[in-house]
């Protein structure tokens, strides 16, 4: 195998013990997320392939951070307050380094909840330029619809923490003798995602530009993810931490099951378009074929079929 | 760099916005009413304005508290005029649960045969936005307008309702109860950069009539339009002052120079605004089609009448 490192974390044993990461009346603090060493100074929280919940904490994302040889970064802070300090906690048990920065590779709620957390621990929180924007456009949405998700006890403390370094097109960070290469791409998941890079493991934090196991979701431009990807590809990255599913994976060839769902769910709509099909029905069929090769594929294909079919018009 | 902050989520609604669109700052909940014109312009109706409750924000709708929103808000739009309900002279079709929280699609039919003198408007209501009226709709004398399908936001559990006025001035009512989106779905717009970019572009769709037993001409018309059709319910994370709405007006649609179809709008309708409707050709006329939008911007375009399957 290319990679060595990673498949050797993988079977000391300690794969999948993340997914029973938080015991629900213990003090988030003290007992940590369950996180895998995955490259030397790389560390991983695989999320659980399900909608957010109670019972799960809305670990539901796959979380990460890097030790430097003076500072950490932390990528993605959870979704709730809990895991976002059971993360700060895992990081604090494994270094005593400064958590420097925060990535947050994008908007959703599974990505960011827990950034007050990392503010509170005085991270500089970093994330796209259009991120502000979309914030503010949607947070006060996400904190009222996640409250029937994941109830009041859960949301206690959760605030739409803005990120204060915004990354254009590209930034670099500097971990002492580590560079990060952090990237702003153009609408494709959602219109201000970003990947981080980090060169000295060629380990690729990809945030939700790629979903494994998990159905892709679509909150930006399905085209614009789909020509996209072959720069992405272009990352000279030996293995992708997807921001859903199974991590490590080999890159490039992590992209291969979302490039051909993409592929599916476009060409169906496309039909349905030129036949002049509404959108109400068009969605109930498109990309139905796809259904058993994803979770949760019933809980988001129609809605990416809508956004898509809505964008797909317009061709 | 931005200076690091939160979003306020305390803030309270605007209350009223009239057709000058008049933002109001952060204000305590009441019944208090700002100017207004025409009922058919008080598009963007506040829920805090209605239910005068503050703390709204962080409850959940139910069909009782939807109803209840309603109860408020129908002197605010129809005055104390009747409305029937469920007569069969409108149907309205919407998913139980929405999908994408930004693109919600609604079917409202209109029957003929219970509105001999035809349909003068639709005006289409979601209780629990925070705009709850998404639009009026004006139909020509002789369009023949029988289906209309749009994209709506939906922000929470409500009611859809949909309130036609026949030619005898009767206000028919159907409803139809929707869940809210679950997940990261928000009523936002998902592609700012893009919707700015080619706003005020129209595409004009023509399909032939559906069925064959139909004896009028009626043949089918999609229009769509560029344009972010934002809420300007948000704070600029920067300044903190809310960001003006910017969204479409007014829109008319008109074949042979006469009036098929117009809309009075607001926020609720999805970004790039989408409009799908059969009516009654005459001649060859052409289409045109003109759009407001809140900035004063004007949108024309005109596009040849196709003998489609005719």
């Amino acid at each position: 195998m290319a990679f060595d490192p990673l498949r050797r974390a993988l079977l000391t044993g300690l794969a999948g013990a993340g997914l029973l990461a938080l015991a629900p009346r213990q003090s988030p603090a003290a007992t940590g997320l369950a996180v895998r060493e995955i490259a030397d100074g790389v560390f991983v929280f695989q999320g659980v392939s399900e909608m957010a919940t109670p019972k799960n904490h809305g670990a539901v994302a796959n979380l990460g951070f890097v030790v430097g040889r003076e500072a950490v970064a932390a990528i993605d802070s959870g979704g709730s307050l809990v895991e976002g300090l059971a993360l700060l906690a895992a990081i604090r048990a494994t270094t005593d380094r400064p958590v420097r920065f925060l990535v947050a590779t994008h908007m959703h709620p599974d990505h960011i909840f827990g950034n007050a957390a990392f503010r509170d621990a005085g991270a500089t929180i970093v994330g796209h330029r259009n991120l502000p924007r979309a914030l503010a456009a949607r947070g006060d949405h996400y904190l009222k619809s996640y409250r029937r998700q994941l109830g009041e006890e859960l949301m206690k403390g959760i605030e739409i923490v803005l990120p204060s370094m915004l990354v254009e097109d590209r930034l670099e960070i500097d971990l002492g003798g580590r560079v990060l290469e952090l990237r702003a791409w153009e609408a494709a998941h959602t219109d201000n995602d970003v990947t981080i890079y980090d060169v000295s493991s060629k380990v690729l934090f990809a945030g939700d530009l790629v979903f494994l196991g998990h159905v892709p979701t679509l909150d930006g431009s399905l085209l614009g993810w789909m020509r996209q990807i072959p720069q992405l590809a272009a990352i000279p990255a030996r293995a992708v931490v997807a921001g859903h599913g199974e991590a490590p994976a080999d890159w490039p060839a992590a992209l291969d099951p979302q490039l051909r769902y993409f592929g599916v769910l476009a060409g169906d709509l496309r039909q349905a378009i030129a036949a002049g099909t509404p959108l109400a029905k068009a969605v109930k069929t498109a990309g139905r074929a796809e259904r058993d090769a994803w979770k949760l594929f019933d809980e988001y294909n129609e809605r990416n079929a809508t956004a898509a079919y809505a964008e797909l018009e317009w061709e | 760099m931005v200076e690091a902050g939160k979003v306020d989520m305390a803030r309270s609604k605007p209350l009223l916005i009239d057709g000058d669109i008049e933002m109001q700052l952060p204000t305590p909940a009441s019944r208090r009413r700002l100017r207004w014109p025409t009922a058919a312009s008080a598009i963007l109706l506040s829920l805090a304005a209605v239910a005068g409750l503050p703390g709204m924000a962080a409850a959940q709708q139910t069909m009782a508290s939807s109803d209840k929103i309603w109860a408020g808000l129908r002197g605010d739009v129809f005055g104390d005029r009747n409305i029937l309900a469920d007569t069969g002279l409108v149907r309205l079709e919407a998913p139980k649960r929405a999908q994408d929280a930004a693109l919600v699609p609604v079917d409202i039919y209109l029957d003929p045969s219970r509105a001999p003198g035809g349909v003068k408007s639709v005006t289409l209501i979601i209780d629990a936005n925070p705009a709850p009226v998404a639009a009026t709709f004006q139909f020509g004398p002789d369009a023949g307008v029988t289906r209309l399908s749009t994209r709506v936001r939906v922000d929470d559990y409500s009611y859809i309702r949909a309130i036609a006025e026949n030619a005898d001035g009767e206000l028919h009512m159907a409803s139809t109860f929707i869940k809210a989106s679950g997940g990261c779905s928000a009523p936002a717009v998902k592609n700012t950069a893009e919707a700015l970019a080619s706003m005020g572009k129209m595409k004009l769709r023509q399909f032939a009539p559906q069925s064959e037993g139909n004896m009028t001409k009626a043949q089918e018309l999609q229009l769509m339009i560029r344009h972010p059709n934002n809420s300007g319910l948000q704070r600029d994370p920067l300044t903190q002052y809310f960001i003006p709405p910017h969204f479409v007006r007014t829109l008319s649609i008109s074949q042979a120079d006469r009036p098929i179809l117009s809309m009075e709008g607001g926020i609720s309708i999805s970004e790039d605004p989408n409009f799908r409707f059969d009516f009654t050709a005459q001649g060859d006329g052409e289409i045109r089609v003109e759009a407001v939008d809140t900035d004063g911007q004007v949108f024309k375009d005109q596009w040849p009448l196709q003998a489609v399957g005719l």
